[in-house]
C-alpha cells in the first residue's frame, strides 16, 4: 500500500521551474530521507506536497485518495527558521497547537487536551519546560518542541523540514527515538535531510533529488556513488569523504 | 479641576463621548496586539490614511455629514489601498515598505485635494469634516457615540471568538495550514477589523493617528507579558485609559484636536512600560542582570 503519490508535480516560482516531472510513490510504514543539493527544492517539495504554496500541476494521493480529503492524516514539523520564536507564548501552548483541530474552531482547550500536550512534552523530555516563554529555549529545545507539537498531533504521515539542521545530540537522540516509534507504530515519514553521513543510519527509503527526482528506492539501492554524483552534479567535494558516507555509521 | 471634571461627567454628551472613546481604546488595543504581531503596523496606517478621500467622496456623492455614509466610503478606499500594496508588491519589484510608502501619500494627498475642493464649493454642512485629520471627540454627538460602541463591542467579540485561530495564522502560517484553518480567511478578517477600527476611530482619533491607537497601546503591553492573552487585553485596558485621557483633556482645553491628546497619553504609556515593564522593561532587565 502506498501512503503517498505524487504525480507530475510541478512548482513555479518567478515564471522558473523550481520543481518539474516529479512522481513518485512512498510505501506505508517507511522512513524516508530526501537528499540533494543546496536549491534542489527540498522544502519546496514537502510544501508543495502539503498544498502550502501554489502547484503549477500535479496531484498528490494520500492512501489512494485526494490529499484534501486526507488532510487530517498528517503531521508537520516546519523549518525551525520560520517562525518568529519572540511571539509571546509558552511551550505548552505552542505544543496545543496541535491539538487545535480536535479542540475545534472558536473552543478553548479542555483540561484532556492540555493533558496531552503535557504527556507529548514530556516525550520529548520538555516538560519540566512546559511554561518557558519560547525564546528562552535553547535551539534544540524549540525543535523538541516542534517535535511534540507534531506527536500531538497523532497524526498517520509525518513531513519534517530539516529537524536535525542545529541541534544538539539530546535533540538527535530524540528525533531519532521519536521516527523508530512511528516506524514501529506503522506510521510513515518524510524528512528533508542535508547531512549525507548520516542518511544510511536513518532512513529505509531515499529521495534523490535535484528539482526532479534523480532516484527514489530503498536507501541499500539508491544510496550509490553513481546515483549521488548525478544528484550533486559538479559540487561534490565532499566525494572525498564518500567511501564512509556509503558504509553509514555502522 | 475636580469641579471642573465633575461638572463634565454632569454632561450627558460628555458621559458619551467617554463611553466612546473607553470601548474604541478598548478594541484598539485589543487588535493592535494581533496586528503589531503580524508586523503590520504600517500597512495600518496606510489603510488609515487612505480613509481620507472616502471620507470626502462620501459626502460630496450625498452632501451631507452623515456619519454612516462617510464611514462608508472611508472602508472602501481603505479596502482599496490595502489591495492595491499588495498588487504592487506582488507584481513589482518594489517592496512592501516602499509600497507602502506611495500608497499612503497619494491617497491622503488626494484626500486633502478633496477635502480643500469641499470646503471651497460646499458653503453648507461641511463644517467640521477636516476634524476627520486630526480628530475631534467634541463633535460627536450621541448617535455617533452609540455607532462607535456598539461596533466597539462588536469587533471586541469577533477578536475573541477567534482568538486562536488568530493566534495560530500568525505564529506559523504553515502549521496553521496543515491543521485545516483556513489562513487566507483569518489574515482578511483581521484586516477587516482593523478597517473597522480606522473607520469608527476616524472621528475621534483622525487619519493621521489612529494607527498608533492601534500599535502603541499593543507595544506597550508585550512589555508586560509574554503571554498573548494577557496581552491583549492589556492592550485594550491600555488603549481605553489612552482614550479615555485624550477625550477629557481636548473637552477640557477648548479646541485641542483629540487625536493627538490619545497618541501623547498611549505614548506615555508605552514610555513607562518600556522602562518598567516586566517581562522585557529596560530597568527591570536591569536590575535582573544585577
Amino acid at each position: 500500500m502506498n501512503a503517498i503519490t505524487v504525480q507530475q508535480l510541478k512548482v513555479i516560482y518567478d515564471k522558473q521551474p523550481v520543481l518539474q516531472d516529479v512522481s513518485f510513490q512512498i510505501p506505508s510504514g517507511s522512513l524516508t530521507g530526501i537528499v540533494g543539493p543546496n536549491g534542489a527544492g527540498k522544502s519546496t517539495l514537502i510544501k508543495a506536497m502539503l498544498h502550502l504554496i501554489p502547484r503549477k500541476s500535479g496531484d498528490i494521493h494520500v492512501f489512494d485518495k485526494p490529499y484534501a480529503q486526507q488532510k487530517h492524516l498528517i503531521g508537520y514539523v516546519p523549518q525551525r527558521s520560520e517562525v518568529d520564536w519572540d511571539f509571546p507564548t509558552n511551550a505548552l501552548d505552542v505544543v496545543l497547537m496541535g491539538r487545535y483541530r480536535q479542540i475545534g474552531f472558536f473552543k478553548r482547550a479542555k483540561q484532556e487536551e492540555i493533558n496531552w500536550a503535557k504527556s507529548c512534552l514530556d516525550k520529548v523530555g520538555m516538560l519540566d519546560y512546559a511554561n518557558r516563554q519560547i525564546s528562552q529555549l535553547s535551539g534544540g529545545q524549540q525543535q523538541r518542541v516542534f517535535l511534540a507539537r507534531a506527536l500531538a498531533q497523532n497524526a498517520s504521515i509525518y513531513f519534517m523540514d530539516e529537524p536535525f539542521a542545529g541541534v544538539d545530540a539530546q535533540t538527535e537522540k530524540a528525533i531519532i527515538q521519536l521516527m523508530k516509534e512511528w516506524k514501529e507504530e506503522g506510521k510513515t515519514v518524510l524528512v528533508v535531510h542535508h547531512d549525507l553521513q548520516t542518511v544510511k543510519d536513518y532512513f529505509d527509503h531515499v529521495l534523490l533529488l535535484n528539482k526532479t527526482p534523480i532516484q527514489y528506492g530503498e536507501t541499500q539501492k539508491v544510496f550509490t556513488l553513481n546515483n549521488l554524483e548525478r544528484t550533486y552534479g559538479g559540487k561534490i567535494s565532499f566525494l572525498d569523504k564518500t567511501p564512509a558516507i556509503l558504509q553509514g555509521g555502522e | 479641576m475636580v469641579d471642573f471634571i465633575s461638572s463634565l461627567l454632569g454632561s450627558a454628551n460628555f458621559r458619551w463621548v467617554l463611553t466612546g472613546s473607553l470601548l474604541l481604546g478598548f478594541a484598539s488595543g485589543m487588535i493592535g496586539s494581533f496586528v503589531l504581531l503580524k508586523k503590520q503596523s504600517l500597512i495600518s496606517d496606510a489603510m488609515a490614511h487612505a480613509a481620507l478621500p472616502g471620507v470626502c467622496i462620501g459626502f460630496m456623492i450625498f452632501q451631507e455629514k452623515s456619519l454612516p455614509v462617510l464611514l462608508i466610503g472611508a472602508a472602501l478606499t481603505s479596502l482599496i489601498a490595502t489591495h492595491l500594496i499588495q498588487l504592487i508588491v506582488n507584481h513589482s519589484r518594489i517592496k512592501s515598505d516602499a509600497a507602502i510608502g506611495i500608497i499612503i501619500s497619494v491617497f491622503f494627498g488626494f484626500g486633502i485635494v478633496l477635502l480643500t475642493f469641499i470646503q471651497q464649493n460646499f458653503t453648507s454642512n461641511q463644517a467640521g469634516l477636516d476634524s476627520f485629520i486630526f480628530g475631534q471627540a467634541a463633535s460627536l454627538i450621541r448617535s455617533d457615540v452609540q455607532l462607535i460602541a456598539v461596533s466597539s463591542i462588536i469587533l471586541v467579540f469577533i477578536s475573541t471568538l477567534c482568538f486562536k485561530e488568530f493566534k495560530i495564522s500568525i505564529f506559523d502560517p504553515s502549521f496553521a495550514k496543515n491543521i485545516g484553518i483556513n489562513v487566507k480567511f483569518f489574515n482578511g478578517l483581521l484586516l477587516a477589523l482593523v478597517v473597522g477600527i480606522v473607520v469608527i476611530g476616524i472621528q475621534m482619533v483622525g487619519v493621521v493617528l489612529i494607527a498608533s491607537l492601534l500599535i502603541t497601546p499593543a507595544l506597550a503591553a508585550r512589555y508586560w507579558t509574554d503571554n498573548l492573552s494577557v496581552m491583549a487585553w492589556l492592550g485594550g485596558i491600555f488603549g481605553s485609559i489612552s482614550g479615555m485621557t485624550g477625550a477629557i483633556s481636548s473637552t477640557m482645553i477648548g479646541d485641542l484636536p483629540t487625536g493627538p491628546m490619545i497618541v501623547l497619553s498611549a505614548s506615555v504609556i508605552f514610555f513607562i512600560s518600556l522602562l518598567l515593564g516586566k517581562s522585557k522593561g529596560l530597568v527591570t532587565k536591569a536590575v535582573k542582570v544585577r
